[in-house]
């Protein structure tokens, strides 16, 4: 398969990016190329531009922020998933960086091309939404922080202009009270989740307190499962909270899994996700 | 057309590309490197595995522009003065290829997962290779080979 | 003068490590791909997005105008390089409907995938941008895709000139059948829908077609069969066999999907002559889901009849066959390949079996690894199951009542089994296994309704291949014969040559086949070089698929082996001056009776055969010999498999925990190399059992479109294998072997199935659809809840 012709041009940096990105309606930025490159092999896409932003490597980092991690958008999975600052303290990004795709994948797949392809059965986009992250995103008129909850607007859809550059991604450190999770069911290894769920659990003197949600592959968007969480935010026990997760979520069917299954499997994976941040 | 140089093997070469050629195609058809495969066109089948800066890359997820200024290993650059890399060696001693058409592509992975340290266990290594297919095998003999060669290399 | 030293070691029975793997592993091999003569150019096919349509109108003007090509062309244009339609070599019954079939469509689509037009460029990628541009005006007809409804009134015709989707009617019943049923105590009657499967060979299909001035043609193919191809190409092109050469070089696995006659392989050979330039095609992985042969898609009816006592007395099996949309290469002959085994290793005297071939709008099916063995072993290894949990009978302890165990045996089908021994290889497979360990695994288990619950399945299975006998691929019309050729070549200075008329693709034949020579000729494995795949070099051949290579080209060799041996003795018995019955040949020399000092080694006859200094009269010069074996048996490989599953009740995901396997494949010549067949062949059955299922919409739209959603499984979802072996000789060779391809593939469905059955049976799941993805698990737990 190759893909239709196209120009390419590689961005000397992030200004220079945005520049080219700008000066071209169909143009697209290609970072590890794992969501675009497939796509325009099957000619899906054919974007008439590509500005290549993989080699801008001070968009490659994990660093401490202070109150916050603060990831560079062209950070590899595989340098997600060994990330020290990462797994101390925020160890939901990188156990959920270690199931995307595969070990050739994870070499080359960037978090930053992987949150703004928008993939709703994409591992990543979950995660930030249940982490209520934050996107910096770069754009001509400067740079704007848009929170997770409103960045991913529909299938293959997110807040991103054309014109702009998702640069970093802001996730929270954890105290070390929360407990989390990622359980992602798929049919092989290498596999998008069927159905995928994050949890986050405040753990409090052997109950549990705030709960936070996310469901990957239930609907146009990476989901909050909000009733169960009210009702653990009100007192409800996991096994009672559980039934709650696929509650307002809108799954399709597809040759994986019929929606009335993927309700069902959002069900069992986030009371066991629940119960592993739990600590059970 | 983009003037691209990059590093095959130990080998450097200039080429004027055309973006839309892959990495693949440009080391079968520019290069006369035939021993990378295409098997399935959509990163699911691992054949076209090469190593890129050391690192297992699917050749066919990748434009031969982005490979600018890049060091590139196939199948052909894995041996060298005439002796097979270990995992070639063990591959050939546990019987772990049988047509052969996936073999480089799982080499390679192989190469990359033992270099990065993952290929400590039986189901390590089942893991670390889930990006490749085979379709003769049935990976009982990969699997054995892949771990005696990690063992031997280790 | 240098030779090569004879050696006294043997080679069959010892895991000699394969010849082939020098140029594979260092990326040294040839595939089709790989092949660009001078002036190549390259094909694209436009495909029918339709199921069913008529083509009313093909606009090639915008195509033809863009950059790099060549030429672009439509079926109509084509006709006339037509002699014959893509052949179908196995039309089964008499009043067989076989309809026209050219490489490119006319008038009318049948299936998703069809080929409407073709592009020729001066690049792969200048010829799909214009195949884009090529306007196909289609005006949609309705289609059928399930085999199901392609039978019920009112269905969509295929072809609206058959007037019906039925293709043929076959049937096999003995003289008592309908007495035997209605006598017995206990009738057990169930229905099992197996799948579409989509072979997956690796290597995608390629063709490179080069015609010459003077009327000749060379085809570089990835084919299994370049033979069988050669032959065809005459039928479809009009040119003599004898100015067309096929060559198959390094072939990326085929399990039966390149056991066939492709369009694109016409299209580039008849491109190729009328351009005057090579043409080269290779298949996209998506385009290899739709152009390539599917496999099974078969529903079946299927009744066991026994005795109160467990003593099965009747089998028929009732069986719907989807053949697509056309009838490729052996397209209605695969469900025949399974028909004198319905009765499995079983001793059942009333047999009936009946297939309906059915038209659907889909991509033709033909013969994937075992073809027609698999969906009979399925059906009564699942019913004999049900008839044991109807009879209050363990499983074993039916089978084995049940077992054929005398040798000969002549089946109620009328075939005969040559030989095995069923109740040594179960034997064996339970001291493997420790069933009461698992057992009470098991039961702890349930006892305390764990999430994760365990099961165990079995399959005991006997399988015919090897294909063929001659006279009985006559007797049931198939077109061509079952021999196949073996030519051994002794160079003077003592190498030797050997060319096979089989024509591997991962199967080592150049390893196996030269242990077997080697031993014979008592010359060392690494002197003994196997020439394939190239009809310009092995002129004889039918090629490799059936389980056919070892049980019929290897037995070809040891008989070209005797005719080296009785010449060189005839050679020794003149230079040495003694009787030739006085002379014995053992590790390569002949010496004389009683006088062991007085000794020529092979290697000095070769020299001897072609200096011809001092030959007997009348002999001719060299040491080379040609044999066409042709078997007068199937062969019977047989075994015993158990599958481990565990089970997650929940979400319906399924794991093998361990899979056991234990055959009989005869004499083993390479156990390594049979071990890896084996392997590779449970592989599949287990993926065809959990994975895999090619889905049609019912407007025959395929679903599953390429490697992300058709779930071909890594090396994360499959299990080690344990493997062993029982080994009954087969008297019908005299190398004893048997064939191995296929036996994986054959035995370990079933036993997977039946394991997860049992795995759920405490909660009353009593079956699960093939295959048994997470959601078809949950789904038999749940409606067994309710």
């Amino acid at each position: 398969m190759i893909p239709a012709t196209f120009d390419y041009e590689v961005a000397e940096s992030t200004e220079h990016a945005l520049e080219l990105l700008g000066g071209r309606e169909d143009a697209k930025l290609l970072a590890g190329g794992h969501s675009l490159l497939p796509a325009m092999k099957l000619r899906l896409a054919r974007p008439s531009l590509l500005v290549d932003i993989g080699r801008l490597r001070d968009l490659s980092y994990v660093r401490d922020a202070g109150d916050h991690i603060a990831i560079g958008a062209l950070t590899r999975h595989k340098d997600v998933v060994e990330a020290p600052l990462l797994q101390e303290h925020c160890p939901l990004v990188p156990s959920a960086a270690g199931q995307v795709g595969d070990p050739q994948v994870r070499h080359r797949g960037t978090i930053g091309g992987s949150l703004a392809h928008g993939d709703p059965a994409s591992d990543l986009p979950t995660v930030m939404l249940t982490l209520d992250a934050e996107m910096v995103i770069r754009g001509p008129s400067g740079e704007r922080i848009v929170p997770a909850a409103q960045f991913f607007s529909g299938v293959f859809q997110t807040a991103l202009e054309p014109t702009e550059l998702l640069v970093e991604i802001r996730v929270p450190k954890l105290p070390s009270t929360t407990g989390c999770s990622y359980m992602k069911m798929s049919r092989r290894a290498q596999d998008w989740a069927t159905v995928a769920v994050a949890t986050l659990v405040e753990r409090r003197n052997g109950s549990i307190g705030r709960a936070a949600i996310g469901l990957t592959n239930m609907g146009a968007t990476p989901l909050r499962a909000t009733q169960a969480e009210e009702a653990i935010a009100g007192g409800a026990a996991i096994v009672d909270a559980a039934p709650l997760i696929a509650s307002g979520s809108e799954p399709s069917s597809d040759t994986a899994a019929s929606a009335e299954f993927r309700r069902h499997l959002a069900t069992v994976l986030g009371r066991r996700a629940l119960e592993e941040a739990a600590g059970r | 057309m983009r003037h691209v140089a990059l590093t095959v093997n130990g080998s450097r070469h200039e080429l004027e590309l055309e973006p839309r050629e892959l990495l693949v195609y440009v080391l079968r058809e520019r290069l006369g490197l035939t021993g990378t495969t295409i098997g399935c066109d959509t990163s699911s089948c691992g054949a076209c595995t090469v190593l890129v800066g050391g690192e297992s890359v699917k050749s066919c997820t990748m434009l031969g522009v982005q490979a600018d200024g890049l060091e590139i290993t196939t199948i052909e650059g894995l041996a060298s003065n005439g002796q097979l890399h270990a995992v070639q060696q063990a591959f050939h001693e546990h019987h772990a290829l049988q047509c052969g058409y996936c073999t480089p592509g799982m080499v390679l992975a192989a190469v990359s997962l033992i270099e990065e340290g993952k290929a400590t266990s039986e189901s390590a290594i089942r893991e670390g290779l889930e990006g490749n297919l085979c379709r003769c095998t049935g990976y009982h003999n990969i699997v054995r080979a892949v771990s005696a060669a990690a063992a031997g290399v280790s | 003068m240098t030779v090569t030293e004879s050696k006294t070691t043997t080679f069959v029975g010892t895991s000699v490590k394969r010849k082939e793997d020098a140029s594979l592993l260092r990326g040294r091999a040839t595939w089709v791909d790989n092949i660009a003569p001078p002036g190549t150019v390259h094909m694209a096919v436009v495909r029918s997005p339709y199921a069913h349509a008529h083509i009313t109108r093909v606009s090639t003007d915008v195509a033809r105008a863009a950059e790099g090509v060549v030429a672009v062309l439509d079926g109509a244009e084509l006709a006339e390089d037509w002699q014959g339609s893509l052949p179908c070599a196995w039309p089964v019954t008499e009043d067989i409907k076989i309809p026209p079939h050219f490489p490119l469509a006319t008038g009318e689509t049948r299936f998703q995938g069809d080929g409407v037009a073709v592009v020729l460029a001066e690049s792969r990628a200048l010829a799909k941008d214009a195949a884009e541009l090529v306007e196909v005006e289609y005006e949609q007809l309705p289609a059928v895709a399930h085999v199901d409804k392609a039978l019920e009134k009112g269905a969509p015709i295929v072809h609206s000139d058959l007037g019906t989707n039925e293709c043929y009617v076959w049937k096999l019943e003995t003289d008592d059948f309908q007495a035997a049923l209605e006598a017995a105590d206990v009738v057990v009657t169930r229905r099992y829908v197996q799948p579409r499967l989509i072979p997956n060979a690796m290597e995608p299909r390629a063709v490179v077609a080069q015609a010459g001035p003077g009327g000749e043609l060379t085809v570089w193919s990835a084919t299994q069969v370049p033979h069988i191809l050669r032959f065809a190409l005459q039928l479809v092109l009009g040119i003599p066999e004898s100015k067309i050469r096929v060559i198959a070089p390094d072939v990326g696995g085929g399990f039966g999907s390149k056991l066939n006659v492709y369009a694109e392989e016409a299209l580039a050979a008849a491109l190729a002559r009328r351009l005057g330039r090579p043409v080269k095609w290779t298949e996209e992985r998506a385009e290899n889901y739709v152009a390539t042969i599917h496999g099974r898609d078969v529903v079946h009816e299927f009744t066991l009849a026994a005795t109160k006592d467990g003593k099965i007395t009747a089998v028929k099996s009732d069986a719907k066959c989807a053949m697509g949309a056309y009838l490729q290469l052996v397209t209605p002959g695969i469900p025949l390949l399974g028909a004198w085994i319905y009765n499995g290793a079983y001793d059942i005297p009333n047999y009936s079996v009946t297939f309906t071939g059915v038209f659907t709008n889909t991509t033709p099916t033909d013969a994937y690894r075992g073809a027609g063995r698999p969906e009979a072993t399925y059906v009564i290894e699942r019913t004999i199951e049900a008839l044991a949990e109807e009879l209050g009978m363990d499983s074993l302890e039916l089978r084995r009542k049940n077992f054929i165990s005398e040798f000969p045996a002549t089946l109620a089908s009328g075939l005969t089994i040559d030989a095995g021994d069923f109740h040594a290889a179960l034997d064996k497979l339970l001291e493997l296994l420790d069933l009461d360990s698992i057992r009470a695994d098991q039961k702890a288990r349930r006892e305390h309704g764990d999430v994760k619950q365990l099961g165990v399945g079995f399959s005991t299975y006997t399988e015919m291949c090897g294909l063929a006998p001659s006279r009985i691929l006559g007797a049931v019309r198939f077109a061509v014969g079952g021999w196949d050729s073996a030519t051994i070549r002794m160079q003077p200075l003592g190498s030797v040559q050997v060319v096979t008329g089989t024509s591997p693709h991962g199967q080592s034949h150049e390893t196996t086949w030269a242990q077997i020579v080697a031993d014979q000729l008592g010359v060392d494995v690494d002197v003994v070089e196997v020439l394939h795949g190239d009809t310009a070099v092995s002129q004889l051949g039918m090629d490799t698929y059936g389980s056919r290579s070892l049980a019929v080209g290897g037995v070809a060799l040891w008989h070209a082996s005797q005719k080296i041996i009785g010449k060189a003795r005839e050679i020794v018995s003149h230079q040495l001056e003694v009787s030739p019955d006085d002379l014995e040949f053992a590790n390569g020399s002949f010496s004389v009776k009683g006088s062991p000092d007085r000794t020529m080694s092979i290697q000095e006859i070769a020299f001897q055969a072609h200096a011809a200094h001092n030959l007997p009269d009348g002999l001719e010069p060299g040491l080379e010999a040609t044999a066409v074996y042709d078997p007068p048996n199937f062969s019977w490989p047989s075994g015993a498999h158990a599958a481990i599953v565990e089970v997650d009740t929940e979400t319906g995901d399924t794991r093998l925990v361990r899979y056991v396997a234990v055959d009989d494949v005869g004499v083993p010549v390479n156990p390594e190399i049979i071990d890896g067949q084996v392997h590779g062949g449970i592989a599949q059955a287990i993926s065809a059992a959990l994975y895999e299922e090619g889905i049609y919409d019912e407007d025959g739209n395929l679903l599953t479109t390429t490697m992300t959603n058709y779930l071909v499984p890594s090396a994360a979802e499959l299990p080690s294998f344990e493997t062993d072996r029982i080994e009954t000789s087969s008297p019908t060779n005299p190398l004893g072997v048997k064939g191995v391809g296929e036996t994986g593939t054959i035995a370990a469905t079933p036993a997977v199935i039946n394991a997860v059955v049992d795995a759920l049976s405490h909660l009353g799941v009593s079956d699960i659809q093939l295959p048994a993805t997470p959601e078809r698990v949950w789904r038999a737990i749940e409606e067994a809840k309710s």
